[in-house]
């Protein structure tokens, strides 16, 4: 290829066009999905059966609203429950006494270990167990005794079975959040004299937010679908407003298709709430300017030395 | 420079005597003695694994001794003399003793979710619960001693290794510590980042500040240091000030080190 007849030949490859390449499997593929996804758009429009009119008839129904907001309440409260629980619980978990670990230890290992469906059902029939709930000392004083019947109503036991099985998962998202934050920093904010406290809450906890973040969120949307279980036990959320009105009228699939477009919009409430959040929370990590050494150095050297 | 019978316990800044560490059945310090008096700088040499760092660190109780005697500022670290017994502090009075003595770490340890200058300020509002306008004034201060003014509202990621090593300095400093630690402080830095970190840490020794350092900067050492002191294997083999020690080297580990160094 040294040779210069060849040389001259190639020399108008600068001026010439490009012709990308054509992928023609991505448009086969693309064309092949959207007459698929056309064909059911068309027929969930066509297919009388689908009753969209009885689907908008319901969607803004008092009961499903209400059964809607119930759905809101139940998944903020267990959240946070198991939220606060979690917390408690991993930095049991990375404590030093020993007592505390395995207590933490335990707790996941049951909690993580059954199903939620189970321990709904075992929290609504508590009464079964123990009629009577004492709050008191052991073999001491009591202060008072309740009715586990009148005591635990469904919202104490959806509340007890979501909150407490979530508090397992997140002490594991927690724990794997303080992880994150390297030793030094701890050593750091010691060597400066601050308390153990003012080192978790100050230093450990916000970095470790970074991490415990996304997948709270997650865990957030999936409390949100997982709260339509405690159905069950004939708790009136969102799923089970629209079950009893199904059984009342045999319009199942419309009434189904309400509280799924319910779901969705929520979650999707949901997801941009978290995309805002994560963005806050990883704002150190942004590089705003490049790293220069000497980039708006005011001249250590000359510094140091009138200092 | 041994404890001379005519200075109390409360001229030296740090004194060990016999001070022994171990990581399970590894010992790693053997029975350390070094006293070091206020207002002066020790250099802390030695190959790695000799100790020096976990000497520098039981300093502020970062690691608990074993056995000995270490005394910072005349007080007993990290334990409580009282009737013929030593107890163990709680975490406040530790905490307490360690407001006083600044430590600079070879990794710069900054805060990275605070902007520098909420790094400088964090300790002294938040422990000393000094004024938070007072304390931004002084923390300005310390960064224009730092030379770093101008990253007051940055975040940490953005500086260089120097420029984060010098906010540490003046994070630490912003304590008002009688006695600065510096764990390595140049060893993670790029060469040409080295020089900016040492002039600071040379003003500080002009200034009369108590420095003990361990460091690999032999130069530094000779230059700046007022004691030299050479570990290995978990115990203080010679000490004294530099030109004794570089130029009429007596132990034998000594001289094999240094010969590798310079």
């Amino acid at each position: 290829m040294t040779d210069a007849a060849d040389w001259s030949a190639d020399r108008d490859v600068e001026q010439m066009p490009v012709v990308p390449l054509r992928h023609h499997g991505r448009w086969l593929a693309a064309v092949v999905l959207l007459v698929v996804l056309a064909g059911l758009i068309v027929s969930m429009i066509t297919n009388p059966r689908f009753k969209w009119d009885i689907v908008l008839q319901y969607l803004f129904d008092d009961a499903i609203i209400s059964g809607l907001l119930m759905t809101i309440w139940l998944t903020v409260a267990a959240m946070a429950i198991g939220i606060v629980l979690g917390t408690a619980i991993a930095l049991m978990r990375i404590s030093a006494n020993p007592v505390l670990a395995s207590v933490a230890s335990g707790y996941l290992w049951i909690f993580r270990g059954t199903p939620l469906l189970v321990q709904l059902i075992f929290w609504f029939n508590l009464s079964a167990l123990y009629p009577q709930i004492t709050v008191g000392l052991p073999f001491g004083p009591s202060l008072g005794t309740f009715d586990a019947n009148y005591f635990i109503t469904v919202y104490v036991a959806a509340l007890l079975g979501l909150g407490l099985n979530e508090g397992a998962y997140m002490s594991e998202i927690v724990r794997s959040g303080l992880n994150s934050v390297p030793v030094g920093q701890r050593e750091a904010a010691e060597a400066l004299g601050m308390s153990s406290f003012r080192v978790m809450w100050r230093i450990i906890l916000p970095q470790a937010m970074r991490v415990i973040i996304p997948p709270t969120g997650n865990q957030l949307i999936g409390m949100l679908k997982t709260t339509s279980l405690v159905s069950v036990i004939a708790l009136q959320e969102l799923l089970y407003s629209a079950q009893l009105i199904y059984t009342a009228n045999f319009q199942t699939m419309p009434l189904l298709i309400v509280a799924s477009i319910w779901y969705l919009v929520l979650t999707t409430v949901l997801s941009i709430g978290q995309y805002f959040l994560e963005r806050h929370f990883g704002r150190s990590d942004r590089r705003t300017a490049a790293v220069r050494a000497d980039d708006a150095d005011d001249n250590p050297a000359e510094a140091a030395r009138e200092g | 420079m041994p404890a001379s019978g005519s200075k109390s316990a409360q001229d030296f800044a740090v004194m060990a005597r016999g001070v022994e560490k171990s990581f399970g059945t590894v010992k790693v310090l053997k029975g350390v003695d070094l006293a070091v008096e206020y207002g002066k700088v020790a250099c802390i040499l030695g190959p790695s694994g000799s100790g020096k760092s976990t000497f520098l660190r039981c300093m502020n109780h970062l690691e608990r001794i074993d056995k000995g005697l270490l005394q910072v500022g005349g007080q007993l670290v990290g334990y409580r003399q009282h009737a013929g017994r030593l107890y163990e502090m709680k975490q406040g009075e530790v905490a307490r003793q360690r407001a006083d003595i600044g430590m600079v770490f070879q990794s710069f340890n900054l805060f990275p979710h605070m902007t520098v200058l909420q790094n400088i300020i964090e300790a002294p509002v938040g422990v000393k619960k000094v004024d938070r306008k007072q304390a931004i004034d002084e923390a300005m201060q310390l960064l224009a001693k730092v030379g770093l003014t101008a990253k007051a509202a940055s975040y940490p990621r953005t500086l260089s290794g120097g420029q984060q090593q010098r906010v540490a300095i003046a994070r630490a400093l912003a304590m008002k510590p009688k006695l600065m630690l510096f764990d390595e402080p140049t060893s993670a830095l790029d060469p040409e980042l080295v020089g900016e970190v040492l002039n600071v840490m040379r003003g500080l020794a002009q200034d009369g500040m108590t420095m003990i350092v361990v460091t690999h900067e032999i130069g530094f050492a000779r230059e700046v240091g007022d004691m030299v002191v050479f570990m290995d294997e978990g115990v203080v083999v010679e000490q004294g000030s530099p030109d004794d020690l570089f130029t009429n080297t007596k132990s034998s580990r000594a001289r094999a080190f240094l010969s590798k160094v310079l």
